[in-house]
């Protein structure tokens, strides 16, 4: 496995191994693996409908795939409840629309999941989300609702929000897709400033400067086949597979 | 020089305007406008008058007034009258505690209620001024203490749960304890409206939220049974589901069960009618809540419940108070439909003073003043609980931008 700018990458923590997923008779996943280990940032880049949405959310179980192994952190993803729970309780997830939940605060977006599944005590709860939303540089931000803010700053609450759980991997599905060009700078940022911290990532986008210049591995899907991965500057200087290289071409 | 400049700030137009421009401007601005607004005139010069005259001179209040007793209480035994009282006055206090002087939704709902107590003791004891000092103190006790320790909210609600077998148990009176018994036939007026409307509500709220999430279940059976109860329920007038509780029901019970009492029999239809609706009002409510709501509480690793308590039925809730209050409300006049299986309450003692010989003498009866009355005392309450949605709706809207 790749590990550039010296970065020591820890133990398996996604495997993903053969995994098929269909929408009704849309063969939506068609064998896909993949293996993330600790501290990796990969990043999934694809034309859109290619399947990369889909399958970040097959690794925390939001959407069922129906062959294959999911396996998170040691546990495999089955029909089994608790396997998902514990699977969920270690991955946070970052989406497209933000989600944050309009009827409460920041600061209660933030501490309701490790106060409710985590059990920590609310003084606890909200050190930790402060701490957090510091790092995403909005802890003046915490009394409002999040109707009150601006995409980015709604953005950066939903990855405060993930963070506080404090899950031993960060899955981010087009973060910057739904966002303001001025602002979208300000989320990366904070991205960025994670990957060099060591948070284990996945992240689907279309950012190809935070593909080129952040991630560990770069995974081009298409038509829900992964059909090339490496380190960036393989996969934007000399990609292989024909569609990446006309991907490419059409984007950059 | 290239230095930034905007363009000025200007103040918006101002808009003054006199009596006489106000007029032309929104009754007389085109001929049909002014043709409307003579019309209307002209009609109310023809009605006001006479009703006016009828109001202050022709009508028969005495009617109103010397059964003011049998429209608050029914039939309730004139020397027990001091325990619907004794109940305003606690009802009063738990009004009061329920109060929290500066958050909480709930206080937009027990401030009036309270108030609306107070003012029942003093329609209820006339000149006894004792028990409706009592309950306006009563009142404020509850919100002295809620405002002296404001985070006793639970202390509160247990009160209120404990309320309602209180409620019944000293209306209905326990032999041998002091409180003679009295018979659920006895009850009646307003105080058996607002008994129904309110173990009606309170009781059906949460059978039809457990009904809508049943329809939204992902297990088949639990699902059509909620679909196949909700369609069947809503597809039969309420008059015919009173009908067969109060009258079928007691003929298929097995005879070891006896005859259960009317007032209970009612109240189990009117809930069970009630539910199918609120279900079908909330459920438009999940509806409306985007699926990455779900998506969000359980990638965060929230349990269902977890997620519905805390993420969803909150802004569910919220969404269709104004439907849930409407239920309420329509509701609140359906208790009106118990008369026809002979139940007492206030349409039933309108009907009955109606039928008071002493009236009889008086042309055309005093079914005018009686009726009027009733719709006002209809009229009233509704119209406050539609204020108290308008309320709750706006405190709850902050949070919504």
């Amino acid at each position: 496995m790749p590990a550039p700018q010296g970065k020591q990458l820890g133990s398996a923590i996604i495997e993903c191994i053969d995994v098929h997923k269909w929408f009704g008779t849309f063969h939506a996943l068609r064998g896909c693996s993949l293996t993330v280990q600790e501290k990796e940032v990969v990043v999934i880049i694809g034309p859109s409908g290619s399947g990369k949405s889909t399958f970040i959310r097959c690794i925390n179980r939001l959407e069922v795939h129906q062959r294959g192994t999911i396996r998170v952190n040691g546990v495999t993803l089955s029909d089994d409840v608790r396997h998902i729970d514990q699977v969920r309780r270690e991955v946070g997830m970052v989406f497209q629309s933000f989600n944050l939940f309009p009827h409460l605060t920041v600061l209660d977006n933030v501490t309701l999941a490790p106060r409710k599944v985590r059990r920590w005590s609310k003084p606890d709860a909200e050190e930790k989300a402060m701490y957090f939303l510091c790092k995403v540089g909005i802890p003046e931000q915490a009394s409002k609702y999040p109707g009150e803010l601006s995409g980015g700053q709604q953005q950066r609450v939903a990855i405060a929000r993930a963070l506080t759980m404090e899950p031993k991997v960060m899955l981010f599905d087009e973060p910057t897709s739904a966002l303001d060009p001025e602002v979208i700078g300000e989320v990366l940022d904070v991205m960025v400033h994670l990957a060099h911290e060591g948070t284990t990532m996945v992240v689907v986008t279309h950012e190809m400067g935070f593909a080129r210049e952040v991630s560990d591995r770069v995974v081009f899907m298409d038509h829900g086949e992964v059909l090339e991965e490496g380190p960036p500057e393989q996969c934007f200087t000399q990609p292989r597979h024909e569609r990446l290289q006309t991907f490419l071409s059409k984007i950059l | 020089m290239p230095t930034e400049s905007y363009a000025p700030v200007l103040p918006p137009p101002q808009v003054s305007m006199s009596l006489l421009g106000w007029l032309r401007l929104h009754l007389f601005s085109t001929w049909y406008n002014t043709l409307l607004t003579l019309g209307l005139v002209g009609g109310l010069v023809l009605v006001l008058p006479p009703l006016w005259h009828w109001i202050f001179a022709v009508a028969h209040w005495q009617a109103v007034t010397i059964n003011l007793r049998l429209f608050l209480v029914g039939l309730y035994p004139s020397d027990q009258v001091w325990r619907p009282g004794v109940l305003l006055i606690l009802l009063a206090w738990l009004c009061g505690g329920s109060t929290a002087p500066n958050h909480g939704m709930m206080r937009h709902v027990s401030a009036p209620l309270g108030a609306g107590f107070v003012l029942l003791t003093c329609l209820l004891t006339g000149s006894a001024r004792g028990i409706v000092g009592g309950a306006a103190l009563a009142l404020l006790v509850g919100y002295g203490l809620r405002w002296r320790w404001p985070h006793t909210s639970r202390l509160w609600h247990i009160g209120w749960l404990l309320s309602a077998p209180v409620v019944l148990i000293v209306l209905g009176g326990i032999e041998g304890a002091g409180l003679s018994p009295v018979a659920t036939t006895q009850w009646g007026g307003l105080m058996l409206t607002l008994l129904l409307a309110a173990v009606g509500i309170v009781a059906s709220f949460p059978l039809g939220l457990v009904l809508a999430l049943g329809r939204q279940s992902t297990l088949p059976v639990i699902r059509w049974c909620a679909i196949a109860y909700i369609e069947l329920v809503r597809g039969v007038p309420l008059v015919s589901v009173l009908m067969m509780f109060a009258l079928l029901l007691p003929l298929f019970l097995p005879a070891s069960w006896g005859r259960p009492n009317t007032l209970i029999r009612l109240l189990v239809g009117m809930t069970l009618f009630t539910a199918a609706y609120i279900a079908e009002n909330v459920r438009g409510g999940l509806q409306a809540i985007p699926r990455g709501q779900y998506e969000a509480a359980t990638a965060l690793g929230l349990t269902w419940v977890q997620a519905m308590r805390y993420i969803i039925l909150p802004q569910a809730l919220r969404a269709v108070i104004p439907a849930l209050v409407g239920q309420c409300i329509s509701l609140f006049k359906d208790t009106a439909l118990a008369t026809i299986i002979g139940s007492l309450e206030l349409l039933g003692i309108a009907k009955t003073v109606i039928e008071q010989a002493q009236w009889k003498s008086i042309t055309g009866g005093v079914v005018f003043e009686v009726f009027s009355f009733t719709a006002v005392v209809y009229v009233v309450f509704t119209y406050s609980m539609s204020r108290v949605s308008r309320r709750l709706e706006h405190t709850l809207g902050v949070g919504t931008r």
